[in-house]
């Protein structure tokens, strides 16, 4: 891992030095502690070498600005009284008065409110069962019934959303097949897919339905990259299953559920857009609304521009709060999280 | 190596031979509970996509008889299919999804391929760029502001805005730039001292060495594109220009939430009509499947651990 990174400036180096050298010998042993420290060029003479190089990023850059960057300066409208025809040139400032409104806007406060509830269903019921999952995996012995097993797991991460959610009303819905088996049986059908109460539930399931088979490919990354010998001296120093569960298993995946919780943590205001958005009609909004489906229903259903940017830049500032908290948590217990990760 | 630590005899006379020496045999609970949670998460998967393609394919007189759902056809008929693809509505949102797809997965692979390949070997932005560059995308714009921007471009209702916010994927571009970037410098340096220009070396000698990830790259993308639903929500009022995910949310899944709501219980279309709907959704996805297993996994885990 280390090696391919320090590639990519080795090699420019190199570049570097090939071009001024052209008349001279190479490879000579006083001309390497040269090469540490390469010929100063001017930024004219890079920029007429890597001409190409940035034109290839002329296509990406302008994706970004465009898509990107542009609209998170787009942002600013949280700050106006936006109306489309004048722009935002045009567009009276407000201040903080959108922000103002809309923590006095009951329909807000849920949602924020509603959206945190969730996430936290999320956290607790959905971060762990990939892990359990990969754990189980990982004990298997037959390749083959792990490979049919990861086969079947990993499909329904490729399925769109939409999809999901017509799957699970064809099977729980209210004309739906188990629904239709009970009815047979002559028992109650069970409102699955509509009751409110039980729509946490719901949500979770669906989505360890969808992505738990697919995020156990991490964990098996990293149960893969244990050194088996640690386990067969534990188990000679006489460990069972368990305390070697406990002192290596665990130990050894620590940095890669850090690293997955932190970014799950920044995420977690997103709770899952197209799967409430798509059963907000179902369940109402009492249960289904969350911080971005108040933002499309406000801003571009209801076409108060304005307050739906701040809603969403309000999600924008608490979700980068949260993962730079969660990553100074992380320094703190000791492990890189993701910022030192970039660094090294 | 450690054997002679187990001079004593192996619990069991027949034991497995991939089984580590040092791993004791599970109970037989353990066994279960393993067993179990493995078939019941399998079967909650495969179930109702058989349901689905079953009921699709299945009958009238079957499904009447079924109530609704079959999970095995008696006598399998396409009239379910026939019929879907008699009006323009189906024909003309698959031809939607189809090119939105094409156009989509080209455009974004020429985009993440060069800028993969500029990032990787460039000295005029440093790594420190780069990355901070990444580390913004961890980032979400906002969904206001992305649409005020579709809408001042004037894509609104046009296919283009289903393309141009899809073309480039953070993580599919990590993927690609730390496959270039394991690529020997030693080609890439005689390719140059050959006379190559750089848009030379790319398409002579980086992409022919990256065709495996340049696939994955691009069913990621393809996938993605084929899937996303949101943007034709927000951006496409014409309904002659739905892609294929939006017809299946406004035509199955509301349809049946409206029945749910009024606690109908005789289906309003026949059922093998809206899951014909949903298989046509869904075969594309089966059929690049089994491709995208045999690679992704590996692409993953680069991605994941250099990003």
């Amino acid at each position: 891992m280390n090696s391919t990174t320090e590639q990519a400036p080795a090699l420019s180096e190199a570049r570097r030095v090939a071009e001024p050298a052209r008349g001279s010998t190479p490879g000579a042993g006083p001309k390497k502690r040269k090469r540490s420290k390469p010929p100063q060029q001017s930024f004219r003479s890079r920029l007429r070498r890597d001409k190409q190089m940035l034109l290839m990023m002329v296509p990406g850059v302008a994706f970004l600005l465009l898509f990107f960057y542009i609209p998170i300066l787009g942002n600013v409208i949280a700050f106006q009284d936006y109306q489309p025809y004048l722009g935002i040139g045009d567009s009276l400032w407000v201040g903080w008065q959108n922000f103002v409104d809309l923590f006095g806007n009951p329909d807000f406060v849920h949602a924020f409110w509603n959206t945190l509830y969730l996430a936290a269903w999320q956290l607790v019921f959905l971060f762990p069962v990939p892990l359990v999952l990969a754990l189980i995996v990982d004990s298997l012995i037959s390749t083959r019934v792990r490979r049919i097993f990861q086969s079947i797991a990993y499909l329904p991460h490729f399925l769109s959303w939409v999809l999901v959610i017509a799957f699970f009303q064809q099977m729980l819905g209210g004309a739906g097949f188990v629904n239709n088996l009970l009815r047979d049986w002559g028992m109650e059908p069970i409102p699955f897919m509509t009751n409110p109460e039980t729509f946490p539930v719901m949500v979770v399931i669906q989505m360890i339905w969808k992505d738990a088979g697919w995020a156990m490919i991490i964990f098996l990354a990293a149960l893969a990259s244990i050194d088996a010998s640690l386990y067969e001296a534990a188990a000679a120093d006489g460990a069972g299953r368990w305390r070697r569960m406990w002192h290596i298993t665990l130990p050894g995946l620590r940095p890669v559920i850090v690293l997955l919780l932190i970014l799950r943590i920044g995420d977690i205001l997103s709770v899952g857009f197209e799967q409430f958005i798509l059963q907000r009609d179902a369940v109402g909004a009492g249960a289904a609304e969350v911080l971005d489906t108040f933002t499309y229903y406000t801003g571009v259903v209801g076409g108060g521009w304005s307050s739906g940017a701040a809603a969403g830049l309000a999600k924008g500032v608490v979700s980068a709060l949260l993962i730079y908290g969660a990553n100074k948590l992380a320094h703190r217990f000791g492990e890189d999280g993701i910022f030192a990760k970039q660094v090294r | 190596m450690a054997s002679t630590l187990f001079t004593r005899k192996p619990r069991e006379l027949s034991y497995n031979p991939k089984r580590p020496i040092w791993k004791e045999k599970p109970s037989a609970l353990y066994q279960t509970i393993k067993a179990v949670v493995l078939v019941v998460f399998s079967l909650s998967i495969l179930t109702p996509i058989l349901l689905v393609v079953s009921t699709s394919l299945a009958d009238t007189e079957q499904l009447v008889k079924a109530g609704g759902f079959v999970l095995w056809p008696e006598r399998p008929t396409l009239e379910a299919y026939a019929t879907i693809f008699k009006g323009p509505m189906v024909l003309q949102s698959l031809g939607v999804s189809m090119l939105v797809t094409a156009v989509g997965t080209i455009l974004a692979l020429f985009v993440t391929i060069t800028m993969a390949y500029a990032t990787s070997r460039t000295v005029l932005f440093g790594r420190p760029v780069i990355l901070a560059v990444l580390f913004t995308l961890l980032f979400a714009p906002g969904l206001i502001p992305s649409f005020l921007m579709i809408r001042q471009l004037g894509l609104l209702d046009s296919l283009w805005s289903l393309i141009l916010p899809g073309i480039f994927g953070a993580f599919n571009f990590v993927v690609m730039r730390s496959f270039f970037m394991n690529i020997p410098g030693e080609l890439i340096e005689s390719a140059r001292i050959d006379g190559a220009n750089d848009w030379q070396i790319l398409w002579r000698i980086v992409m022919p060495l990256s065709k495996a990830v340049i696939a994955v790259v691009g069913l990621f993308y393809a996938v993605g594109f084929w899937n996303s639903f949101f943007n034709a929500l927000l951006y496409i009022n014409d309904h002659s220009k739905w892609p294929i995910q939006l017809l299946l949310r406004n035509f199955v899944v509301q349809g049946s939430g409206a029945a749910d709501q009024l606690g109908i219980t005789t289906t309003p279309p026949p059922q093998s009509i809206q899951m014909a709907v949903v298989v046509v959704a869904l075969v594309p996805i089966l059929m690049v499947y089994p491709f995208l297993q045999k690679h992704f996994a590996k692409g993953v885990i680069t991605g994941a651990v250099k990003g």
